[in-house]
This record gives C-alpha cells, structure tokens and sequence, in this order.
C-alpha cells in the first residue's frame, strides 16, 4: 500500500510502496551532541595537530603551543564524548581487543589512541618543557595521525545503509577536511598573538574555502551515482537543511572576517567563533540528514527499486 | 587479508577461516502456507529468554510486534490488500499476506564487517552471531544493516539479534521457529538443499498460476552475496518491509578510503601552504 509522507519535499514524489510506511532501516542509535560533537573535535584536533608540528618547523613557539594545546584538549574531550555514546560505556577498551580493517571504527579507535597519547606527550613536553626533543617527535607523530583523524570520520559514517550519509562518501572527507582546517584556523586565531598566526588565518580562509565547496556539491548530490537528487534531499530539508544553510553563512562570514582581521584580536575572535559555528552546524547538519534519510521508507525504496527495475 | 568484501562466496565459514566447517546452516521462508500464528514469535522469545518488547497496539492488521529489534527476532508481517487478484480463486478481491521475518545472515554481512571489537562473528555454521560478553554496544552494526534487523537493547546497552539459535545447533538441533511452525513456513537445513527445494516450490506455484510468487535473498549475485536465510514472497519485497536491493555497505570501503586520503592530503596541502608566508 503506498503512503504518501506528510511534508512538503522539493523532488516530485515517485509512487512506492512500503510496509505501513514504516522504516525499513533501524534509526542510527548515535545521538546528538555526542556523535556530532565528535565529528567536531576529532576534526579540530586533527587539524590542530598538523599547524602545530609546521609552526614547529617554522619557529613559531606560540603557535605551536595554541595547537599542541588545542590538538591534545580536543582529543580529550572527543574520546569522552565516544566512550559515553556507547551502550556499555565500561567495556570502552573492547574497541582495542582487535584491529579490523573492514571497521573504520576499529580503525578509528586505533588512530584516535595513538592520536591522543602524541598530542598529550606534545602539549604536556610544551607545558612542563620536559624533553623538548620527544615533544617535538611526539608533534611530528601526532602531524601524520591528524590528518588521517579529521578525515576517517567521513568513512566512519558513509560505511552504513544510511542513504544520504553512504552516497555523500566522496564528499564527506573533504567537508570534513575543511571543516578541520577552519575549525583549528579559529582557534588558533583566537588563543596565539596576532604577529604569529598568520598561518592560522591563512588556514581558516583555505579551509572554509573548501568547506563551502564540499557542502555545496553535498547538498546538491553532485557526483552521487543513484537519484542524486532524491540522496542529498535531506540535506537540503528540515532541521539538516537549515543546519547546513546556517553552517554555510557562519563560515562564508567568518572566512570574510578572518580575511580583514589583520592584527585585530577582536575581530579574529569574532571571526573565529563564526567558523566555529560554522563547523559545528555542519557536523549536527550532516548527522540529522542521516537520521531522516534512514527514517523514511522512500530513501531506501525508490533507489534500489530503480536499480532492480533496471537491472543494473 | 583476502577476505571477499562482495560477490558470490561459496566457502563462507571457510573465508571466515575454519578449517572443515559443516554445511551452511539455512533458513528457507516460504510466506505463501504462512498462517500469522506467530509461533515462531513465541517459540524464539521462549527458547533464547527474550525480554517483551512492549504491549502496544499498533493498528497494523494482527502485527503488534511492528518489526525486527533488539527484543524481537522472529517478526510476522501482515499485509491486508483488496486490489485486483491476478487468479481469481473465488476468493474475491482480497487477500492477506504473511510472512515472518529473520536476521538473513549474510554472506556479506555488513553488521559483521563493521563492528569494532570482534563481538559479531562468523561462526562454523556460516552464520552471523553477537558475543554477549563482547559487545560494548557502540552500534555501529545497528546503522550498518540493510535490512534493519540487528538493535541495541535500551537498559541493556547491547546488540543482539537472531543467533539462528546457535545452541540448539550445535546439538543438532533445528531453530526453535522452525520446529514450532505448524505449516512448514519456516525450513532449517543445508542452504544448498533449500535453494533446490525452493525453486522446486517455485515452479510449482507458478505452474499453479501464482505468477507473483518469487524468491527474496536467495541469489548469491545481489548485493549482499545471497541470504543465509532467504524468502519466497507473494508480493514485491517492499510491501513485507524488506529493502528491494540491499546491497553491503563495505562494498564501497576501498574507494571511500580512497576519497577520505584524498581528503587527508588535501588537509596537509591547505596547511602547508597557508605556512608558506611569512607572518
Ligand atoms: S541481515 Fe543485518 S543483522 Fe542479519 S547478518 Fe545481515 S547485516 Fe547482519
Ligand atoms: S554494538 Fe556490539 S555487536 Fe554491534 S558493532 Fe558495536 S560492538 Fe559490535
């Protein structure tokens, strides 16, 4: 029996049927702000963790502590956030029983480990200025395994039957990516002096850059395989669609206000906050479009229908 | 690492690394001598000690289960329909569809591929079981399943879904649903013997004149490399509440690790160039 759903949609609704229109994919059991918040702070640790070992390099001890600081609290704090989203939050270590390749979570786990022990040597060396040498080893090490961090989670949550999260797969790694990038440009811009975070705005700019790009093309189900149009729609609907669409001006206005900030502190804070918005609204936006497109019967239906009826 | 992600798989349990397992242990459903007694329900709830998973009415014909869950591993569908029947029996324009559901116990399952502490596994039967003592309950295999099968329980905090009763099968038992089922809906044996039977049953029905009579998860070239536990419907899979292509999700890891390097790259170059300058 078809069920037509409530609301108004932008695709033009194709006949399916469904089981009293029921789900027929389990609802995620992942909650917000957990899950989300998360996704934030593996981002603004990873990326944290890579300026931190370049000013490093380049000599910029300020910088280099904001991040080393911000990599090693974020970590912290997003590993508290994981091992209370689990049912049997005291069985937290199970996730370091085994090393699963076919897991991104299991992978995941393993390089949030090794993440979060090299940043908390890095910032505890840069605090303390016990064994400067293994402090700045432990930030180079912690450089290779934030990247790797601020992107997995894209793999993390396209790895499902979710719809619109396993089609957007090309896409969720680069959002991410540049959502890392401006998340830590913003912090940093708001903690180090202005003389010395020049990189930090530089990298907010770039990374809102991409951001945008990402969550337009996301959006727009640009390069998905199947009823693109139909995959990205709740991203672009309800609660996600106006996460997204203020994600999307907090960043073009905190990229706009990095860009004149200059050596201005108010304004870097200002604009720092705003990426940072930016960044959580993307997160909370992405999660929710997953939560709806498993909700609803149709997202699952009318694209693999397709495929049987086609043969493909 | 040479485990197959997807495809046809002949060798299940020995993929999964046992060295002579016995046959692959089955589920054969055929929903058309279903009669909604919902023994099977009981029979699985009594047998594996089930929770209830509450008391509502939800209106859907004699459905008050809704659907597979954590507490919930047996599920009867109940599909009233009044259109047009293709062979008119003298029965009149209606009928009633049922059908009981189960975990399919994927050749590729994606609940297994994905979850993080090696509580799901494989076991010598080529079926997929939760490790109660394992589970941490982080439910990535919930958000995982194609078909929506596998739950974690609220109060619990872990996973659980059918175990093809795992116990009884290792004392040579049949399931406790199959054993209660007083038609022969539900069939235990060899997969390969059921896939034989089934198409037999098949061909039957359609010499009959029950044209819309088709299997659901027994063909090892779908998405998810055919159903451990597969079905012959009545009606399209939709209308049961069963996805009409599943396909596993780990399909596509190796490209999305692909996009999600590119990303990490990316992520380096953004940063290295922004050091570039000078201030
Ligand atoms: S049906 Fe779902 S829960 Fe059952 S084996 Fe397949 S993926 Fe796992
Ligand atoms: S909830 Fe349990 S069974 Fe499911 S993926 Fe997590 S650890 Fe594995």
């Amino acid at each position: 029996m078809p069920r037509p759903g409530g609301e108004e949609r932008m695709v033009p609704r194709a006949e399916f049927q469904s089981y009293y229109g029921r789900p027929i994919l389990k609802r995620p059991r992942w909650k917000a702000p957990h899950m989300p918040g998360y996704l934030y702070l593996g981002g603004l640790s990873g990326a944290a963790a890579t300026m931190a070992a370049l000013a490093d390099a380049t000599g910029r001890e300020r910088l280099s502590l904001t991040g080393r600081l911000t990599a090693a609290t974020a970590a912290v704090a997003g590993s508290a956030l994981l091992i209370a989203e689990l049912g049997r939050p005291e069985r937290f270590l199970h996730m370091l029983r085994v090393f699963k390749p076919t897991s991104p979570m299991s992978v995941g786990s393993w390089v949030l480990a090794a993440h979060g022990g090299l940043t908390g040597a890095a910032a505890a060396s840069a605090v303390t200025g016990i064994a400067p040498p293994l402090g700045r080893a432990a930030g180079v090490g912690a450089a290779l395994t934030g990247p790797v961090l601020a992107t997995y989670t894209g793999v993390l949550i396209a790895d499902t039957a979710v719809p619109a999260w396993h089609e957007g797969y090309r896409h969720l790694p680069l959002l991410f990516a540049g959502s890392a990038l401006a998340s830590a440009g913003a912090a940093a811009m708001a903690f180090a002096p202005p003389e010395e975070a020049g990189p930090a705005r530089r990298m907010a700019v770039l990374g809102a850059g991409l951001e945008l790009a990402a969550a337009g093309t996301l959006e727009h189900g640009t390069g998905m395989r199947e009823h693109p149009e139909l995959i990205s729609e709740p991203y672009r609907t309800g609660r996600a669609g106006t996460l997204l669409r203020a994600a999307r001006w907090l960043t073009a206005a905190g990229a706009a206000g990095t860009l004149v900030a200059g050596r201005s502190r108010t304004t870097a804070v200002l604009s720092g906050l705003a990426l940072t918005g930016g960044a959580l609204c993307t997160r909370f936006g992405v999660f929710h479009a997953g939560l709806v497109s498993a909700e609803d019967p149709r997202y699952t239906v009318v694209p693999q229908r397709a495929r049987r009826s086609t043969g493909a | 690492m040479n485990h197959r992600l997807h495809g046809p798989l002949t060798d299940v349990a020995e993929d999964a690394g046992y060295a002579d397992p016995p046959e692959r242990a089955g589920f054969f459903t055929d929903t058309s001598v279903c009669i909604g007694c919902k023994a099977c329900e009981v029979a699985c709830k009594e047998w594996n000690a089930i929770p209830d998973d509450g008391f509502a009415l939800t209106g859907m014909s004699y459905d008050n289960t809704g659907a597979l869950g954590a507490s919930t591993w047996r599920h009867v569908a109940f599909v009233e329909q009044s259109k047009p029947r293709e062979v008119d029996d003298g029965a009149g324009s209606s009928r009633w569809l049922m059908a009981s559901d189960v975990c399919k116990h994927c050749t590729h399952a994606a609940c297994l591929d994905v979850c993080p502490t090696g509580a799901l596994f494989r076991t010598e039967f080529a079926t997929v079981v939760v490790q109660q003592d394992i589970c941490n309950g982080c439910a990535y295999c919930v958000s995982a399943c194609p078909y929506g099968v596998i739950d974690r329980r609220e109060g619990d905090g872990r996973a659980w879904k059918c175990t093809m009763c795992y116990d009884r099968l290792g004392d040579g038992m049949e399931p406790a649903c199959a054993k209660a089922c007083p038609t022969d809906s539900i069939q235990y044996g060899p997969l390969d013997e059921l896939r034989e039977r089934a198409k037999e049953r098949l061909g039957d029905l359609h010499d009959q004149g029950v044209t819309e009579a088709r299997l659901y998860g027994e063909d090892e070239n779908d998405g998810v490399g055919g159903d451990g536990a597969f079905f012959l419907l009545l009606d399209e899979p939709e209308v049961y509440g069963l996805p009409p292509d599943p396909v596993v999700t780990t399909r596509d890891l190796t490209a999305m690790w692909k996009w999600a390097g590119g990303a990490a790259a990316a992520l380096v170059g953004c940063a290295a160039v922004s050091f570039l300058g000078r201030r």
